[in-house]
């Protein structure tokens, strides 16, 4: 399984805090995409973090079992 | 990694900060404390006003980020201790949602902590507000880089 979760106004927009999908070794930049399309987001309105960090170059990694990937809008604590 | 208490659910107390001062009257090697306080603005945004900024965050990432920036504060400053707290929920205009909390033998490294820890939170924690206008109608609050 794969975890993505999502939060505030993209939570919002997706009418969804958290989803389950099966594994698959997509690489992540891939899963992103998918979800690009399947909720018609903005690619500038979030960052993607991965198991709690933050993910610069999502070509980069290959999604693991039971990873959590999260979508994240701009921060906004303080 | 120790996790620390951080997540404060509605706003943060005045009574709740007196507390927190007092705990450390036991601790005879702080010299001076540094405190800085958030508070959720009556924002004028196209003719409609603030009421109050619903928060929620990501948590378990959150919570990470904060053990990272304290062990990196300890590290870069001479501090005695440093607490960090956030509310979570619905925060009126006017009450307090953040509150950083600095010691230190000396008054030099407390102002520098401080400003350290506000900043960095601002920027790497990921806390998010729905800011909800007067009229229920509500926009997404974004931290000014």
């Amino acid at each position: 399984m794969i975890t993505i979760k999502y939060f505030g106004m993209l939570a919002e927009h997706t009418k969804c805090t958290e989803e389950q999908m099966d594994f698959k070794a997509l690489k992540l930049s891939e899963l992103v995409q998918d979800l690009k399309v399947k909720y018609q987001l903005n690619p500038a309105s979030f960052h993607v973090a991965l198991n709690h960090k933050l993910v610069q170059d999502s070509e980069d990694v290959t999604l693991q079992f039971q990873d959590e990937i999260a979508l994240l809008p701009p921060f906004a604590g303080g | 990694m120790k996790k620390k208490t951080v997540f404060i659910e509605g706003p943060i107390s005045p009574s709740f900060i007196s507390d927190s001062i007092a705990k450390h009257q036991s601790k005879h090697s702080i010299g001076g404390h540094n405190i800085f306080l958030g508070q959720v603005r009556a924002d004028e945004i196209e003719g409609k006003t603030v009421a109050a900024i619903d928060f929620t965050a990501y948590e378990d990432m959150a919570l990470e980020q904060i053990a990272e920036i304290r062990e990196k504060a300890f590290k870069t400053f001479d501090l005695t201790c440093m607490h960090i707290y956030h509310s979570l929920g619905k925060i009126k205009a006017g009450e307090l949602c953040f509150f950083v909390f600095v010691s230190a033998k000396h008054s030099k490294d407390i102002y520098a902590a401080t400003e350290y820890l506000v900043n960095i939170v601002k920027k790497k924690v990921p806390i998010f507000g729905k800011e909800i206008f007067e009229d229920d109608t509500h926009q997404w609050k974004t931290n000014i880089k």
